[in-house]
């Protein structure tokens, strides 16, 4: 029951959760491969659900299978997963694209100054350095709209801060390690603030409340102070 | 339309408006939020006769006052066992009764319990967000938390006399009052011992709890390695253990994924009863393997339905008088508490 090495995992891996998850492991790293194995059965489910099937909910390297315990069980359910795994990707897969507004001026980057010491760069470095990423939306957690984009350039990946700092407000562009994240909510965060965006996660649209769908390519793009201050975010 | 204005004159902290909540958005992390007590809510609102999942007030221990201004309304209160005080007279702490201009209603912490709803006969109107009138505290997003001096109004408020009186409660049972739990899904970063030692307790509801979870308080567990796992979702009831060896119960407003392993999840048909816990009450686990926990859930989610069905009828029918003789079987406590 207990005890397994961890180097004796065998992906993929199934593991239930009380009486209606069941969670699909494809590996133990943040990488893009692994990431696609994920989406795929996330993709599979969307498009060919099995009775009882309640929802899925896709992160680095797993899928949680959330189910109604009425209808199957954690053994019929990794049937289901089985028969879908390793198919096709949709023929359509082309991943969306979406442009981030990003203004990287003074009082709105509160830590550029300390990762551009901290890696050894100046200001102008790192914002080149955050432009020229090409990131992707792994996944969402936490807290709404809160999308972890992977694909921070090496030169600028630091290990989040010791302590976190309290009420940073929404909207602030964070990076830590590989990870990139705009913030919906005012919010502690102990990741490293390095601008502001007006641009929107949570939409305010009902038809499409979230501007990304997990798979999706995000570009960074640069304003100023100006533009961001007339910009939607208050 | 007849509408009934209520103003509240007191809101402790954590009283929010919540429906049944929103499924399918955690792949935007967005829990489902909703009632802590869900059996206790839907209790409400089959009790009024209103449709399943209408939105209603989440009473804290912070407890709720207020006065009706305007109209006449049937309310509904379950969950836990609170002190209730309706225009002058004591009444039951699971209840229907009749809200008239000038009356006014108080909710107390009583005997036990954590969390209480108050529904109205007629429709709340509060905001929606993404679909649904469930508060995310965090955010604040859906029909709001409830504050003091805030005005909330029913429409096609209704007096519902034929249901007046106290509901009778019901509890699934749950033997040695023990919480029901699989193991995992990160046992491998525990060792043997230490998932023992995390079902053997004993073990203390903290009073660092909140709708996002609830820590616990007892021996130390302690990961054997570095924790060093990429975020994943979690869902309601899952025990996670940060580094510093506690264990937290995620509820209702949970973060939806995250990078702490995960020890053991509660089973959902156990969360109504636990969340109802007060600080320093005992708390027990037992193991169930998973294929137990289905049949649980089964037999959870039927006996629920036999009672929201009798208690959804108007009085005096043979439903509500088998209900009321004990015939449905299990612990039925007419008074309320």
């Amino acid at each position: 029951m207990t005890g397994r090495a961890r180097a004796e995992q065998r992906f993929p891996c199934f593991s239930p959760v009380a009486e209606h998850g069941l969670l699909v492991e494809f590996g133990e790293t943040i990488d893009r491969e692994t990431n696609a194995r994920v989406r795929q059965l996330d993709e599979a489910l969307a498009a060919d659900p099995f009775d009882g099937f309640l929802e899925s909910v896709p992160a680095y390297a797993s899928l949680l299978i959330h189910f109604d315990p009425l209808i199957c069980d954690h053994g019929s359910v990794r049937q289901q997963a089985l028969r879908r795994i390793g198919g096709e990707s949709r023929p359509d897969a082309t991943p969306g694209s979406q442009e981030v507004l990003v203004c990287y001026d003074g009082d709105f980057a509160p830590d550029l100054e300390a990762v551009a010491t901290a890696c050894g760069l100046s200001r102008d470095d790192v914002i080149a350095a955050h432009l020229a990423g090409r990131y992707d939306v792994f996944m969402y957690g936490f807290a709404p709209g809160y999308a972890y984009l992977g694909g921070v350039p090496d030169r600028i990946r630091l290990p989040r801060k010791p302590v976190a700092v309290r009420d940073v407000p929404a909207g602030s562009v964070l990076i830590a390690g590989p990870q990139c994240l705009v913030s919906t909510l005012t919010m502690p965060t102990g990741w490293w603030i390095i601008g502001r965006s007006p641009t929107r996660i949570l939409t305010q649209d009902e038809s499409r409340p979230f501007l990304f769908d997990v798979g999706d390519r995000v570009r960074f793009r640069r304003i100023g102070r100006t533009e961001l201050e007339a910009g939607v975010v208050a | 339309m007849n509408t009934a204005v209520v103003s509240v004159s007191h809101a402790g902290p954590h009283v929010s408006i919540q429906d049944a909540g929103r499924r399918g958005l955690m792949r935007f992390g967005v829990p489902q939020s909703g009632p802590m007590d869900r059996l206790a809510h839907a209790a409400a609102n089959a009790a009024l006769g209103n449709p399943a999942g209408s939105a209603a007030i989440e009473v804290s221990l912070g407890g709720l006052a207020l006065e009706c201004l305007s109209g006449r309304v049937s309310f509904a209160i379950a969950g836990g066992a609170f002190a209730i005080d309706h225009a002058g007279q004591r009444r039951a702490s699971w209840t229907v009764a009749t809200l008239d201009a000038g009356d006014r209603l108080a909710i107390r912490p009583g005997a036990s319990g954590s969390w209480c709803y108050l529904a109205f006969a007629g429709a709340l109107q509060v905001p929606r967000w993404l679909g649904s009138a469930a508060t995310h505290a965090m955010s604040g997003l859906g029909g709001g938390r409830v504050v003091s001096g805030q005005k909330l109004t029913v429409g096609n408020a209704a007096r519902r006399d034929d249901r007046e009186g106290d509901i009778p409660r019901w509890q699934n049972p749950r033997p040695g009052g023990a919480f029901r739990a699989t193991i995992g899904p990160q046992q491998r970063f525990f060792g043997a011992e230490t998932v023992s030692a995390f079902l053997n307790g004993p073990w203390r509801m903290s009073d660092a709890r909140d709708r996002m979870g609830a820590r616990l308080t007892g021996p130390p567990i302690e990961p054997r390695s570095t924790l060093d796992m990429p975020s994943e979702a979690i869902l309601r009831g899952s025990v996670q253990v940060a580094g510093d060896g506690v264990p937290t119960v995620l509820l209702a407003d949970h973060q939806t994924t995250g990078g702490y392993p995960k020890i053991a999840a509660l089973l959902d048909c156990d969360l109504d009863d636990f969340v109802q816990l007060r600080p320093q009450d005992p708390v027990v686990f037992r193991q169930v393997s998973p294929d137990e926990a289905v049949t649980e859930a089964r037999g959870a989610a039927s006996a629920n339905r036999r009672y929201l069905d009798a208690i959804s009828r108007p009085r005096g029918g043979l439903d509500w008088r088998l209900l009321n003789e004990n015939l449905i079987g299990g612990v039925v406590d007419a008074s309320g508490d």
